[in-house]
Order: C-alpha cells, then sequence, then structure tokens
C-alpha cells in the first residue's frame, strides 16, 4: 500500500493530530439512522453516516427460497449486500461482485450469531442491504442498518449489533475511516459486536498493525460500537415512541457531529 | 437426512471431547496437524509447491507473465490470487461457479499477500505504462478436510518463495527470483465451546462456534484478518489468538526458509 501508488498522498494528519476532514482521531463521522422508513419490507433502516447512504430491509421468517437451503431446526439467515451502480465515483457494475458476495457472506453469519433462530425452524430470515452512496465503512453501516432493520422487524435477537471499522492512517489509530483515510491509509479493520456479550461477530483486517496497535484498535472499536449502539437505540425509541409516528411519517434518530 | 442426524452426533461428541481438552484425532488445543511441503511440484509453472496439513492438501501454483499495468498504478505489477475448490477435493464441492466459500478463501489469502508486500509489485514493472509482469497465483485444492485457509496460503507463500521470473521466454533479459519481499502465514483458530482450537479439521469446522484468521508477516505485524463461521470473540480472545498466530507464523516461515 502506499509504495506504489501512482496519485499524491493527501496529508491525512496535521500537526495538532487533527484529520483530513477536522476529526479528532476518536471520533466518529455524524451519523443518523432511521428506522422503519419502507412500507413492504417487514423491518427496515435508513443509515446516513458522513457521505455514506444505505439502506436495510429485512423479510422473514418466512419460506425458503432456494428450497434445499431449509433446516429442520432452524432459520436460515441470509444476507445480500449490494452496491448500486451509482454509489462509487466510476460507475460499478451492477450485480454481486466477489467483494459483495464475500461482504454477504461474513455479514450473515453475524446475525446468526445473535438471532434465536431456534425459534423458526424451516424458515429464512432475509437482510438486504443496499449502499447508496459509499464512502468508506459501508459493510459496517450495513450492519448498523440491518441490525435496526431487524430489531424493526420484530425479529428476536440477543442484542442490537453496532459496527464500525478502526484502522490506521499516518501511523496512528485512528475510529471510523473516511475514503481517503481508508486508501491511503495503513490498515483497516470493520468490526461488529454485541455490546451485550462484548464479543465480536464480525471482524475483519488489511494492513499492517503490531501487537499494540490492534490492542488500542479493538480498543477503540469497543468504545465506537457503544456510541452507535446508544443512536441504534434511540431510532428504535423514537420510532415506537409510545404515541408512534403518524402515517406516512418516519420517525428519525441524530447524533450530533 | 441420515447425513444431517450423523454430523449432528459427530458436533456434539466434538464440542464433548472440547470441554474436557481433548479433540477428536487427538491432538493439544494448540497443537497443529503434521505439515509438509513439496517445492516445485508442477515443473509447467514457474513457481510452485504442494502443502499439506494432515490430510488437506493444497496445490499452488504461479505464472509469471508479461501485461499491461492497471491505470492507476502505471508502475506497478500486476498480482491475482484465486483459490479453486474442485469437485475432485471434497463430497460437498459441485462443478459450476465459484462458491462463496471458495471466494472467500482466494479473497482471505489475496489479502494476506498483498497487505504483507509478499511480492514487489514496484519491481514487477518492465516499461513504465506499458509493460509490467502479471502474477498469476492460483491454488487447486485436493482434498478438502479441514483448513483450507492455512493450506492455501502456506502453498502459496512456498510457491512464491521458489518462483523464477521467466524473462528469457518473453525476451526482457535473463530469469531471476521473483524474490517474495515477506512470507505472510495464516493461522485459523475455532472456538468449541469454551476453547479455542488451532487448524481445525473439517469435523470440527462444522461443530464450531466461531472461525478467526490472522495473517502474521515475519516482522512482527497482524497484516489481515477474517473472523467466519455463527460465533463471537472478544477482544482477549483476539489478542490471545494473535501471539498464538505468531508463534505458529513463525515456526511455519521457518519451514518454508528451509526449501
Amino acid at each position: 500500500m502506499g509504495s506504489i501508488g501512482a496519485k499524491d498522498v493527501p496529508q491525512l494528519l496535521d500537526a495538532n493530530g487533527r484529520r483530513i476532514d477536522g476529526r479528532g482521531l476518536e471520533d466518529l463521522r455524524p451519523l443518523r439512522i432511521e428506522a422503519g422508513p419502507l412500507a413492504q419490507a417487514d423491518g427496515s433502516a435508513f443509515v446516513e453516516w458522513g457521505d455514506n447512504k444505505v439502506m436495510a430491509a429485512v423479510y422473514g421468517p418466512r419460506e425458503v427460497h432456494p428450497r434445499h437451503l431449509q433446516q429442520a431446526t432452524k432459520a436460515v439467515v441470509q444476507c445480500r449486500y449490494n452496491m448500486a451502480a451509482f454509489s462509487v465515483d466510476e460507475r460499478k457494475r451492477p450485480g454481486l461482485d466477489r467483494r459483495s458476495q464475500e461482504i454477504s457472506k461474513v455479514i450473515a453469519e453475524a446475525f446468526e450469531s445473535v438471532i434465536f433462530v431456534e425459534e423458526f425452524p424451516r424458515t429464512s430470515i432475509d437482510v438486504y442491504i443496499e449502499v447508496l452512496q459509499a464512502n468508506a465503512g459501508t459493510r459496517c453501516a450495513g450492519v448498523v442498518a440491518a441490525s435496526v432493520a431487524l430489531a424493526d422487524a420484530g425479529i428476536p435477537m440477543v442484542d442490537l449489533v453496532p459496527a464500525v471499522a478502526v484502522g490506521k492512517v499516518a501511523g496512528t489509530v485512528v475510529l471510523d475511516l473516511k475514503k481517503e483515510e481508508d486508501n491511503y491509509g495503513e490498515a483497516d479493520m470493520p468490526m461488529a459486536m454485541v455490546p451485550r456479550s462484548g464479543r465480536m461477530v464480525l471482524l475483519q483486517m488489511e494492513g499492517h498493525m503490531t501487537r499494540d496497535e490492534l490492542k488500542r484498535s479493538l480498543d477503540l472499536g469497543v468504545i465506537g460500537c457503544k456510541k452507535i449502539y446508544e443512536v441504534q437505540k434511540r431510532a428504535l425509541r423514537d420510532r415506537y415512541a409510545v404515541a408512534g409516528p403518524k402515517e406516512g411519517e418516519v420517525a428519525s434518530s441524530e447524533v450530533p457531529a | 437426512m441420515s447425513g444431517e442426524v450423523a454430523a449432528e452426533i459427530m458436533t456434539t461428541h466434538v464440542l464433548d471431547l472440547a470441554k474436557k481438552g481433548h479433540r477428536l484425532d487427538g491432538r493439544a488445543l494448540d497443537e497443529m496437524r503434521a505439515v509438509r511441503i513439496v517445492p516445485g511440484y508442477v515443473a509447467s509453472a514457474d513457481g510452485s509447491a504442494l502443502a499439506q496439513i494432515g490430510q488437506t492438501k493444497v496445490l499452488c501454483g504461479v505464472k509469471v507473465e508479461v501485461g499491461k499495468p492497471f491505470p492507476d498504478t502505471p508502475n506497478a505489477g500486476v498480482l491475482t490470487t484465486n483459490a479453486e475448490l474442485v469437485p475432485l477435493s471434497s463430497p460437498l464441492f459441485e462443478p459450476g461457479p465459484p462458491t462463496v466459500e471458495a471466494i472467500e478463501t482466494s479473497r482471505v489469502v489475496d489479502r494476506a499477500i498483498r497487505a504483507a508486500d509478499a511480492v514487489d509489485l514496484a519491481g514487477l514493472c518492465i516499461t513504465p505504462e506499458e509493460k509490467v509482469w502479471v502474477c498469476y497465483v492460483d491454488c487447486h485444492v485436493l482434498d478438502h478436510s479441514g483448513n483450507l485457509i492455512d493450506a492455501a496460503m502456506l502453498a502459496a507463500s512456498a510457491a512464491l518463495s521458489k518462483t523464477i521470473v521467466p524473462s528469457k521466454k518473453f525476451e526482457v533479459g535473463e530469469d531471476r527470483p521473483l524474490g517474495p519481499k515477506h512470507v505472510p502465514i495464516e493461522t485459523t483458530f475455532v472456538r468449541l465451546g469454551d476453547s479455542i482450537v488451532v487448524d481445525p479439521t473439517r469435523e470440527e469446522e462444522v461443530a464450531c462456534q466461531g472461525r478467526l484468521t490472522i495473517a502474521t508477516d515475519e516482522a512482527g505485524n497482524v497484516v489481515a484478518m477474517q473472523k467466519g463461521k455463527v460465533g463471537a470473540f472478544s477482544p482477549q480472545d483476539v489478542m490471545e489468538l494473535t501471539d498464538r498466530a505468531f508463534a505458529h507464523g513463525d515456526r511455519l516461515r521457518d519451514l518454508i526458509r528451509k526449501l
């Protein structure tokens, strides 16, 4: 990374430890979560996180398609993470590329780790994530959205699942990478955790980190996830507040930048 | 259905054993199966190695050809890693387009090779913007008895360490070793109840409650990670497994160095 970059590497960290968008090392980008914006889905959520826009919908428990995936003792959790052709700078060919398939797999496994699948044998719980606008951290935004959508659909789970990417830029561990930091940084580590158990159900990493940097990254990721968890809960509370939103009205929850 | 029942019984058995600190094949929790590497297995490749971890066999062949660079990296060679889970290697694999398991295996190995800077891509430039070396790393799974990721990584690292850039054949100078800059090794663990074991067999993979792969290099860096399967790991688990991954990685790197 970096050594073969033909392009100029922007200055990712200034002398005062400010990042390219003015954030401190442990600051999240502004995050807004809206629970239940879609009418047809059993549950849904929309996440605006920095310059990411991600929609998630949940259908099920329902009949399993294709049929042979059906399990006699539990529900199967299927996930489709898809990026819209216009979501990135250069148009992306529509459909699931290898990256999207891998991400779909790890997200499905993450949610199967928290859903009480034994309660719904011979059914499928389908999680659809559509990335509409991408600026690094879309799989984490997808998990954050899908988790709220699952709760909105009334699927019983151990807990909500917050997620965030930690990374290393200019030799320093930082929280919640944006695009430039992801492209020119030295490491990227997306993680999703179950706040109740403190365990991670999604963890990936690419780049260079020493043992100490890895330890620091995990600690910082846990801090980030706890903040995101609060926004997720607030989004659901807003949606299901006593009066409830009026017809055609959507509830939303914001975290100040 | 009988297959499902048998698998269920096996899973219960594997988990019961793990509770007592035992494994199906008698290994200790942090013990890998026997590792064997045969370098230069395929003469038609520019570099190759057959890696065996227990019964799991993966053959990696490297082909190096002259091609065009990507427009955004005009001064760098091109590297492509692929893993094929061919139907000969398991009753579970069928012919057809790559399964998501194959895609994950390819991508996790590719990520480690790339992030570790295993191949000096800048050194693979022949004429900037026109001609560069394109390096194909193809892993062919021959026998899937568990832990494909580690076996594919081991085969790839061993094959790259033996790869000769065929300059003569393409009339761009003398043949030379590719000379990998760094040697990434991946170590995979699975959770079985409260125990976390290294180098899972197929039965342990089926029974497991979460899988974590950690790639290390010889300079003390973690270069890639991938959590897979249904299950979870705490940050403390990850740190403990990182230490174990470095120990296994250093031992396997020694093995490759001595080939």
